[in-house]
């Protein structure tokens, strides 16, 4: 039974984030435009996994939810990390998502959406200084990824592709 | 102040009946081009978290297709259409006129005829509307894509700004008797537009 319940995968929704110690599994499902970020204490054997939206919450007034955006979703992760005995200098990311998954002459459809939160993401953990060990971002397909916590693989998986582990 | 504070149950409801009209006709079009009979579930109007429009339709990584469109002109806001893969293929082979069972994968061509339902059934949906309001409501072309639900919803509604905590959803069910044709309609209008929407049938906000 125990072992059923390590097993267990914490499901993460859209604009939200989970911090886990390990053996534990955090998944989020058909990423699009949306960037998910696995950050990870090898050592504490301590992560998070992040589902961001927007790249910016600066553009907007009255934010109430914070793991929305890119700059201000990944430092509250970083946060929750510390708290649960992860270094913050130990840290490293895995990325995966922003992609383009429309098609059309539509001017005004935003398509970049996916180009701009991943420039986002990669800029704030280049300024806090976490290095981004792997990453499958852009494209024009759909992604879930599922972060193992026990030894920091993330596996991504795609519709019509096999599973890749990175 | 959003619209979320606004609305009674009596704006809910008219939105649901102002979108069963709408809808009743774009299913009457659809009907006419497959030659089946589609029938459509009660429209629902909610405001809805990003989550819950998530879990609405089915499993996050099931296979849809979907055509997104915008609504210039008095009502701003975007229209979506989701088909499961299956009926995706049912309705090209009927519209191609082939057998059924040939569709397996959607080709340039097959993409441009769920466009072009799109376009048909948001055509209709705007001419009933239209004629009962008074309004002027103009569809843009059709943005397509394919792939899990999740990803193609949640792009979709970030594509068109709608990103509050809150999400004013009508949504409603069209379905062919066999269940070889299923799919979702959704139409989300933009901050401010619904003012327009009351005001032409009389009623305030």
């Amino acid at each position: 039974m125990a072992l059923a319940k390590v097993n267990e995968e914490i499901q993460v929704g859209i604009a939200d984030y989970k911090v886990t110690n390990s053996p534990h599994r955090l998944i989020t499902l058909g990423l699009g435009s949306c960037v998910g970020v696995v950050l990870y204490d090898s050592v504490a054997k301590v992560g998070g996994l992040l589902h961001i939206m927007l790249p910016d919450s600066t553009q907007f007034n009255n934010v109430t939810k914070p793991a929305k955006f890119a700059d201000t979703g990944i430092p509250l992760m970083i946060d929750h990390i510390k708290r649960q005995g992860g270094n913050p200098h130990r840290l490293t990311a895995k990325l995966a998502g922003g992609a383009q998954m429309f098609s059309g002459l539509d001017e005004k459809f935003v398509l970049n959406i996916g180009q701009r939160n991943a420039a986002m993401v990669r800029e704030i953990l280049h300024k806090i200084g976490i290095r981004v060990l792997a990453e499958e971002l852009g494209g024009n397909r759909g992604r879930t990824m599922i972060f193992d916590t026990a030894n920091g693989q993330v596996t991504i998986r795609t519709i019509g592709s096999p599973l890749k582990v990175i | 102040m959003s619209d979320h504070q606004v609305l009674t149950e009596t704006h809910m409801d008219v939105l649901k009946e102002i979108s069963n009209i709408g809808l009743g006709n774009a299913a009457t079009a659809l009907a006419t081009m497959v030659n089946k009979r589609i029938d459509m579930a009660v429209p629902q109007s909610k405001f809805l978290s990003m989550d819950e429009v998530m879990q609405l339709i089915g499993g996050l990584e099931e296979v849809v297709c979907c055509v997104s469109l915008r609504l210039e002109g008095d009502v701003p806001g975007q229209i979506l259409f989701l088909f499961n893969l299956n009926s995706t293929f049912n309705l090209v082979d009927t519209l191609m006129g082939m057998e059924h069972g040939t569709t397996q994968e959607l080709d340039e061509m097959g993409e441009s005829a769920v466009k072009e339902i799109g376009n048909v059934l948001t055509g209709s949906f705007l001419s009933a509307i239209g004629t009962m309001t008074g309004l002027n409501m103009v569809p843009t072309v059709p943005m397509f894509a394919t792939d899990m639900l999740g990803a193609v919803l949640s792009t979709s509604l970030v594509a068109g700004g709608y990103v509050e905590e809150h999400i004013l959803m009508i949504e409603t069910l069209l379905f062919e008797d066999h269940e070889q044709i299923r799919g979702h309609f959704f139409l989300i209008t933009k901050q401010g537009s619904l003012e327009t929407l009351f005001g032409s049938l009389g009623l305030t906000l």
